[in-house]
């Protein structure tokens, strides 16, 4: 039951902010106080999760519908614990962010918000691949309206475009994940996730077309991360949309849905994919963090260092080593804490200089002292420094990809730390550093709550830098499933020959 | 207490607590309980490790001490744990760190007295000892690597103290990225080792190793190099030394712990801790010995002609590292780690003594306008003069004790030993000159500005400038015998093929080669006391003084087409072209094939019933003739006309 | 016996009147003349319906006709307000000059 909790609260709460006056702050505090209610019923899930334990935990399975056969099946396992957990953390984050920058109609801010929220949970909880799809469709809508509604600039044409160029982004590689799901059911007559996973391991579907299905799978979810070449609506998104919003448009949902409904559910199909998905990894990050070297927008910046970052989590997915698959969940979950850092505290640079040029910037940290300083470690984190979460995701994807997969795209890859490095120190430069410049004086501190916020997110970032144990010990025996159904599909053993890593975890001595 | 497992952790916690208590409450504590904190917590962590050596000083304690405890990244077959190991080379490394560090700090809070940020000051360099003693404390390489990492972020902070100062920024930025890129170095190495060994303990990396049994020796070479590029980056060598001199940017006090007496010996400590692996390596030994030896000899040349006393510190450091990376690379561990040591005495000294020029001068770096400092400041002068000697190797000095150890295994090296001990002799000929011309152009002649009022540091400062001084004197006299003999046990004992006639003719040698280079400096800058070099060499000392142009060279070769593939190449043909490009094309497809589709939207009513008339009809005729034919109903004529 | 018309030429009849309201709707260019086509085609399915049913008694067929009858009377109530208004804004029941739809 806690799991259709998570899912209501918020919906109940989209509807409490709908029926209740738009007097004051009230949308407002209806919204923190329902997130922050969820965020608790979220933490739920770790106190009670029996980690050794495999399979979903926290079942709920309800016939819905009996003819096309859809149940409202959910659970949880390692693999979506904790995104569960960032998703209910990231909603207060969100509100908060919001508190001061959105003060029109908040009525509609607000529920929509909470509805996002309630469609985020919906597609890391489900397991019924239609009630998936439906939480997956509903997702994208918020993103959209929010941003052509909410735009951030000044320019209102340029929301607009934002909105739709995310919308047509997102929105066209869902009909053929829709095509794809109904094939499924033509052919197996189950939307169910376990169902159609025996299905399609068993080889008993036309293997031609089911190629064409994982494709149409990949695409729908490489879209959302976003992989390199799809990531066309990213920067765009990031400049215009609230910051509420961006912060949680890019990473989870796609990354996750690569893992459960790409890798897992097409095993031998994802290995096929796995050179192109671990190359266009590699470049992205490289291709990201060279772009964002040279940015002069910071929300450009970041949008860039944002599918640099992501790249790694592509990178650990599809090497398919335990090592990897670890640091990709484990840096996917960090990517939501820092970027959400990182842009509530942009977004009051930006509300107080009404620029997002890093060149009117400088000298900020004399004026926001605190603001600076909780920037630097986010940046820090972002950049990997050891004893801070970023490090160790990227470490273990970095060791994973060496010791399993390739030692010259691993290497490449961490080529990516050094410009990672250069990239966000010389933001931190031209923002906070040298001498005063000319908009500084509307450049206000952090507010307490705020601060709150910010300091709590870094106090995470550092117990999972100290402590990435308590983190990646629950997600292992979900992910060491899936390695295990890659290396069990696999009939040629080329690449694991040197995968010392991966076999030793699967305890066979290939 | 006796318990390693205890007090061990407490050596780098101590220090992070003060930077807790600093960094989050100091912007509101008065100043004196500011500077309490910064001092108490080094001062504990000091009193434990002195302690820990005179445990193993009296023989009490097991000389090594390793402490596994809790996991840190554990995933699969791979776990890694903050291991704590103490032994001979890092109980040294840790006197060292702890020892000159508390001196330097007790230094700050007269140098750093004024300054706005004065809590901020000591929160980094409470955090930069507890990442230098964990550095030095890891058991593995990984948590290495923590500290590694950590110490170029304290560094980075306090290089960038200024914040006011674009060049502070800059400089700080310049170090932390050349340090990623010999950072990039070592992770490769540790992802090759723990693909290689599966651990990256070194004990167990060591035991692995006793029998290396099935690693090519190229693998060897090749994590060698790679650590190689790490030590090269955070120990300011060819190729990677280029930050170090604009680090000067930072208080100077930061300049004496973290660019000269600590953190950038790093390199040479973690080669002498992966000894074990260069061992096994002849070719990456001589990677190193040369680059050791190119590197003193470079740095030296540029020391000659900088007019910045700071400036002509740094090469000198870079210099001195380089006759540490000598020492290693010719096997001689304990010797480099024996240089460490005295130059972080007289180094630290040189750079507190500078700082207290600059501090009594008001900020006045540039030593043109200095001199006649004697009289003025006889206790800086006097400590001073103790390290110029030091550093130039005149017995009984500190500075000769090490650096004849490092000429003399240089020199029992064969044939490439002996071109590489030539190098370290020119360059100590080089050390001495510079030296002595920084030492003339500060302290001796007549002042050569007008409006100044010099004035002495408080004592506060000259207590550290003096504890230091003692030590740059005496600092040697243990010999290299003995403290190679005590290093053994870690770094084994070097070959000695030295004939007692030979070792005493070289360093004969070496003392004859430092006056030589006091000679050359007295009879320079001695006599007129003014800056006139003989501008017969004005050509070469452009190229010195522009330090041979190779910060540009980097700009020209890595930076500038870095910067110039991402805006045009990926930012124009990737972004623009491919990627909204592809976007566009999409868009234009679909906008004409609405564009053609559009053409039967005539908008007449009757036009669109016609042809759902004519649609239905056709239907109706399709469904008729598949029954006159015998072919069945709708669905059964559909798949019939299909086949 | 002989007294009974047979099935079929009701049938021709239902399609005549079919073809006639399709022919109407078609050629005619006054909106009240293709709304009356629209009904004529509607009796003639009716016409077929009640055909059916009472040749295979069953009842669904004539159920279904009043069910026809109910939305053509509906539609005829909201078709002619649509056709006033209409009337009202352009002045004129030409359906080719009625193409705001067209682009």
């Amino acid at each position: 039951m806690i799991l259709s909790l998570i899912l209501l609260v918020p919906l109940a709460g989209a509807a409490l902010v709908l029926l209740l006056p738009e007097r004051g702050r009230i949308p407002a505090w209806i919204a923190l106080l329902d997130s922050l209610f969820t965020f608790v019923c979220t933490l739920h899930l770790p106190a009670h999760f029996v980690s050794g334990r495999g399979g979903f935990q926290f079942e709920e399975n309800v016939l819905w519908l009996s003819h096309p056969r859809i149940s409202y099946h959910l659970g949880v396992d390692g693999l979506s614990l904790w995104l569960v957990v960032l998703v209910g953390l990231l909603a207060p984050v969100g509100v908060l962010a919001s508190w001061k920058s959105i003060q029109k109609n908040t009525k509609a801010f607000y529920s929509l918000f909470l509805l996002q929220q309630t469609a985020m949970v919906g597609v890391f909880v489900s397991l019924d691949l239609m009630l998936y799809y439906g939480f997956w469709e509903l997702s994208l809508i918020p993103i959209a309206i929010l941003t052509a509604m909410f735009g951030r600039n000044l320019n209102e044409s340029s929301a607009m475009k934002a909105a739709l160029r995310f919308f047509l982004y997102t929105f066209i590689p869902s009909a053929p994940l829709l095509v794809a799901l109904l094939w499924l059911y033509a052919h197996t007559g189950s939307f169910d996730y376990t169902a159609l996973q025996a299905a399609i391991a068993s080889g008993s579907l036309p293997s031609w077309q089911l190629g064409w299905v994982s494709v149409a799978f990949l695409l729908a979810f490489a879209v959302k991360v976003p992989v390199l070449g799809l990531h066309g609506w990213l920067a765009d998104t990031f400049s215009e949309a609230p910051v509420a919003i961006a912060m949680i448009a890019a990473g989870k949902l796609g990354l996750y849905s690569l893992i459960r409904f790409h890798v897992e559910l097409f095993p031998a199909l994802a290995r096929e994919a796995a050179p192109w998905m671990i190359g266009l990894a590699v470049i992205g990050i490289l291709y990201g963090a060279m772009l964002a070297l040279v940015q002069r927008d910071f929300w450009k910046l970041l949008a860039y260092a944002t599918l640099s970052s992501l790249s790694f989590c592509t990178l650990g997915i599809y090497g398919f080593t335990l090592s990897g698959m670890n640091g990709a969940l484990l840096q996917t979950v960090n990517e939501g804490l820092i970027g959400a850092a990182l842009f509530l505290m942009l977004g009051v640079l930006f509300d107080g200089a009404r620029s997002c040029q890093i060149a009117d910037f400088g000298g900020a940290a004399h004026r926001a002292p605190r603001l600076a300083a909780l920037f630097v470690i986010a940046s820090l984190a972002m950049i990997g420094l050891p004893l801070l979460n970023g490090f160790v995701g990227e470490f273990l994807v970095l060791s994973g990809t060496f010791t399993g997969v390739s030692k010259g795209w691993a290497t490449a890859a961490a080529l990516g730390v050094i410009l990672s490095a250069a990239y966000m120190l010389r933001l931190i430069q031209k923002i906070f550093l040298g001498e005063a410049e000319t908009n500084s004086p509307r450049i206000r501190d952090l507010s307490w709550q705020e601060t709150c916020t910010v300091a709590a997110l870094a106090g995470i970032m550092l117990a999972m830098g100290v402590m990435p144990t308590i983190w990646i010990s629950t997600m292992e025996p979900a992910l060491q499933s899936v390695t295990q159904k890659i290396l069990t599909v696999d009939q040629s053993p080329v690449s694991t020959a040197s995968g010392t890593v991966a076999s030793a975890s699967t305890g066979e001595p290939r | 207490m006796n318990d390693p497992m205890l007090f061990l952790p407490l050596i780098p916690l101590l220090p992070f607590l003060g930077f807790l208590l600093n960094g989050l409450l100091g912007s509101r504590l008065p100043k004196a309980l500011v500077s309490a904190i910064a001092l108490v917590f080094p001062l504990a962590s000091f009193a434990l490790v002195a302690r820990a050596a005179w445990m193993v000083h009296a023989g009490l304690a097991l000389p090594v001490v390793e402490h596994d405890a809790p996991a840190w990244i554990v995933s699969g077959a791979m776990h890694i744990g903050f291991g704590l190991a103490l032994d001979q080379l890092t109980l040294v490394m840790l006197l060292v760190i702890t020892g000159v560090g508390f001196l330097i700090h007790l230094y700050s809070v007269g140098y750093m007295e004024h300054e706005t940020g004065y809590w901020r000051y000591f929160a980094y360099l409470n955090l930069f000892l507890f990442f230098m003693t964990t550095l030095v404390l890891a058991a593995n390489f990984l948590l290495m690597f923590v500290g590694w990492e950590g110490v170029g972020l304290a560094s980075y902070l306090l290089i960038g103290f200024y914040i006011d100062r674009k060049s502070a920024g800059d400089a700080g930025k310049k170090a932390f990225v050349v340090n990623r890129v010999g950072d990039f170095g070592f992770l490769i190495a540790i992802f090759l080792l723990l693909g290689n060994f599966g651990t990256l303990n070194f004990s167990e990396i060591a035991a692995h190793l006793a029998a290396p049994a099935g690693l090519s020796g190229g693998t060897i070479t090749l994590i060698c190099l790679c650590l190689l590029l790490g030590a090269t980056g955070k120990s300011a060598q060819i190729p990677l030394y280029i930050w170090l001199p604009d680090a000067m940017e930072g208080p100077t006090p930061v300049s004496a712990l973290i660019h000269a007496a600590t953190m950038v010996t790093a390199g040479v400590y973690m080669i002498a801790r992966a000894h074990a692996l260069f061992d096994l390596s002849p070719t990456a030994l001589m990677v190193v010995a040369v680059i050791g030896a190119a590197t003193a000899f470079f740095a030296a040349t540029v020391a000659m002609v900088q007019t910045d006393i700071k400036r002509v510190l740094a090469y000198s450091t870079i210099s001195q590292l380089g006759y540490m990376f000598l020492a290693c690379g010719v096997g001689a561990y304990s010797a480099a780690v024996f240089h460490l040591m005295t130059h972080a005495f007289f180094k630290a000294l040189l750079f507190l003594a500078a700082g207290s020029v600059i501090h009594g001068l008001s900020g006045e770096q540039d030593m043109r306008r200095m001199g006649g400092l004697r009289k003025e400041m006889p206790v800086t002068f006097w400590t001073m003069t103790a390290a110029v000697l030091a550093i130039s190797g005149f017995f009984p000095f500190a500075g000769f004790f090490s650096k004849d150890a490092i000429l003399a295994a240089a020199f029992h090296q064969g044939a490439v030993g002996k071109a590489l001990w030539t190098v370290g002799l020119i360059t100590a000929l080089m050390t001495s000159f510079y030296m002595f011309r920084l030492w003339y152009l500060t302290f001796m002649g007549k002042s050569r500005t007008e409006s100044r009022h010099a004035h002495e540091s408080p004592w506060i400062m000259l207590t550290p400038l003096m504890i230091l001084a003692a030590l740059s004197v005496s600092g040697g006299w243990v010999g290299m015998d003995r403290f190679g003999a005590f290093l053994a046990p870690v770094t084994g004992t070097p070959a000695n093929a030295g004939d007692a006639h030979v070792e005493l003719m070289l360093s004969v040698l070496a003392v004859l080669v430092a006056a030589a280079g006091w000679f050359v400096a007295h009879s320079i800058y001695g006599r007129s006391g003014s800056q006139s070099m003989t501008e017969s060499l004005a050509s070469p000392r452009r190229v010195l003084e522009n330090k041979y142009w190779v910060d540009e060279l980097y700009v020209a070769c890595v930076v500038r087409p870095i910067e110039w593939i991402a805006r045009y190449v990926l930012g124009w043909i990737g972004e623009l072209v491919l990627v909204r490009g592809s976007a566009w094309l999409m868009a234009g497809i679909a906008g004409l094939c609405g564009e053609w589709l559009r053409r039967w939207q005539s908008g007449n009513l009757r036009s669109y019933a016609a042809w759902l008339a004519a649609a239905a009809a056709v239907l109706l005729i399709f469904v008729l003739a598949g029954t006159l034919l015998g072919v069945g109903g709708f669905a059964q004529t559909i798949s019939w006309a299909v086949r | 016996m002989n007294t009974t018309v047979p099935a079929e030429w009701y049938l021709i009849l239902s399609a005549a009147l079919f073809t006639l309201g399709v022919v109407g709707f078609l050629i005619k260019r006054s909106l009240i003349s293709i709304f009356m086509s629209i009904e004529l085609m509607l009796n003639a399915v009716n016409l077929s319906f009640v055909t059916f049913a009472h040749e295979w008694h069953a009842v669904k067929g004539q159920i279904f006709v009043f069910f026809v009858m109910m939305v053509a009377a509906a539609e005829a109530a909201v078709g002619l307000a649509i056709i006033i208004s209409i009337f009202r804004a352009r002045g004129t029941l030409t359906v080719d000059q009625i193409d705001l739809m067209k682009l």
